[in-house]
């Protein structure tokens, strides 16, 4: 309990920058209408994201996080408010927020490469067939597949798909990556060889990173931010919490830092008492 | 040493084609004795001098002349088994392509359109009940001819389940690809090439395979209506000259065919659509 209150004091919530926001989720609020009655699922969302910025999102499922990647991809629009990216409102699904999504949605009939190859061929159908493929040849190495490029998706463990799918993402350059839950179905080990690789491939390329997740250690290794939202109906952003470790982050080196254990009982606490799940 | 080493390589290997060998033949000796056995039972009940039916025996010996020539050509439509058969094919391998070209098509254009599905479907699911033949009036009335009436009967026969299945696969891809295409923005020709068409090539396959044995039952049944060169007219005409021997033989032809058939598509299925699809 001491340490719980003693972090509260410690953690500051976010700030919205008075800058020129790079993404701007503003009084976002979504219900989905059914023949039952309107279902509302988030309310009132506002949050700032900087360029470069890694957040993540935790929360009990149903809380509307996916939802709210969603209106961010452009998949889904916003009952009231807007999303905004460079100023423009989302209005519509495009490369410049490229999702990599929770099943990775590879096509099983194609080959590790020509998944990569469809995407980059359908961003820049314009540029030169060998450069498209210089291109796919980067991105598959970039995660460490040169050598299963061949291979379908069948042929792949879960992981090597998972990588499959961020190579595909990363190919076009997108100003926004969405993940939702990319690591949820992987076993430990490979999960944190991806957490590694998804963090040195961020740093490389400068991409602003929206990720949710349901593992807090995940979360406090990985973000700048930690986006922790209330439960749903009707849920909301219940914190930021700004995870200020130096980078390059180092795990173990991280797992010895007291401070990631305080951090780490800041977040279950919230998951767990304060926004704890009714049928848990 | 070396002889050791050799003969422990050669008899695994030697050991690995007896095993393969035995395991074929263990797989054949069941149906070989439920054959023989389906023999027995047809002989015992056939061999009575005042059976109905020709005993199996008696099927071969009548039918010997039919079986060893299968190619002889008399005129008319006194012809040999594979001369009837391949006619039967040639008039199915005609309906049964219009059809799966029109299924497929309409298939897509109910499976990807919900108003095309809400105003097409309700006369696809009644006129997929009517029984092939009964179409063989209205087709002979407006084709005036045995030919291409009875192409029309193989056609409206297995065009249903092609465009049903077709419908189906366009509707079931995944809403994962459809987000890829949307995301990835690709164009309409795009999206029906890389996504919509190999995605649902599996349920096509289906509907092709259902299409194919409807439209060999049906060839059969239109044949024996319309007359000429065919497996279903040879078997009016051995039936209206009592020979009931031929017609013993004849149905093993269909069935055989038939089952080929089936393998053909399947075979050509499990080419197109990738094995590594679920």
């Amino acid at each position: 309990m001491q340490a719980i209150t003693m972090t509260q004091t410690e953690v500051k919530t976010s700030q919205p920058t008075t800058q020129q926001s790079f993404l701007e989720i503003r009084d976002v609020s979504k219900t989905f209408v059914t023949s039952k009655g309107d279902f509302p699922i988030l309310e009132n969302i506002n949050l700032t994201v900087n360029e470069g910025d890694f957040i993540c999102l935790i929360g009990h499922s149903g809380c509307g996080k996916s939802t709210l990647l969603n209106m961010v991809a452009g998949f889904l629009s916003p009952t009231e408010g807007e999303v905004l990216l460079e100023s423009q409102r989302i209005v519509d699904p495009g490369p410049d927020r490229m999702m990599v999504f929770q099943n990775y949605a590879l096509l099983p009939w194609k080959s590790a490469s020509d998944n990569v190859y469809l995407a980059v061929d359908a961003v820049s159908p314009k540029k030169p067939k060998a450069e498209k493929l210089q291109i796919v040849h980067d991105a598959l190495a970039m995660v460490g597949l040169t050598e299963a490029a061949n291979k379908r998706p069948a042929q792949l463990s879960g992981g090597m798909k998972q990588r499959v799918a961020i190579a595909r993402a990363l190919s076009i350059c997108p100003k926004v990556l969405i993940l939702d839950e990319p690591f949820g179905a992987l076993d430990a080990i490979t999960k944190e060889e991806l957490q590694e690789e998804l963090l040195k491939i961020w740093t490389d390329n400068q991409v602003t990173v929206l990720m949710i997740t349901h593992d807090i250690d995940e979360a406090l290794f990985l973000a700048d931010r930690l986006v922790m939202m209330t439960n749903g109906p009707s849920a909301t952003i219940g914190e930021v919490l700004e995870i200020p470790f130096a980078r390059p982050r180092d795990r173990t080196r991280l797992m010895e830092d007291p401070k990631f254990y305080e951090l780490r009982n800041y977040v279950l606490d919230f998951l767990f008492h304060r926004f704890a799940h009714d049928d848990d | 040493m070396t002889a050791q080493a050799t003969r422990g390589v050669g008899r695994p290997q030697t050991n690995a084609i007896i095993d393969q060998v035995l395991k074929v033949l263990q797989r054949m000796i069941p149906p070989a004795i439920a054959i023989v056995l389906f023999l027995l039972v047809w002989q015992m009940f056939t061999s009575s001098p005042t059976a109905n039916l020709p005993s199996p025996i008696k099927t071969v010996q009548e039918t010997w002349e039919l079986i060893i020539d299968p190619l002889y050509d008399n005129g008319g439509t006194d012809k040999g088994l594979f001369i009837q058969i391949w006619a039967s094919l040639g008039r199915v391998a005609i309906g049964f392509t219009l059809a799966a070209i029109v299924g497929i098509g309409l298939g897509i254009l109910t499976g990807a359109s919900r108003l095309m599905h809400l105003a097409l479907d309700p006369i696809f699911q009644v006129l997929r009940t009517v029984p092939p033949l009964a179409w063989l009036p209205i087709s002979l009335a407006a084709f005036q001819q045995a030919q291409p009436s009875a192409i029309f009967v193989i056609f409206v026969t297995a065009v249903w389940p092609i465009i049903i299945n077709t419908a189906e696969g366009v509707r079931q891809i995944p809403q994962d690809y459809n987000n890829v295409a949307k995301v990835l923005r690709l164009s309409k020709m795009q999206y029906f090439f890389t996504i919509l068409l190999p995605a649902s090539m599996p349920y096509i396959f289906t509907g092709l395979r259902i299409g194919i044995g409807l439209s060999w039952l049906a060839i059969v049944a239109a044949e024996m209506l319309i007359g000429g060169v065919g497996i279903g007219f040879f078997i009016w005409d051995a039936w209206n000259n009592s020979r009931i021997s031929d017609i013993i033989i004849a149905l093993l032809y269909i069935g055989i065919v038939g089952l080929m058939l089936d393998k053909l598509v399947n075979w050509a299925g499990s080419f197109v659509a990738s094995a590594d699809q679920k």
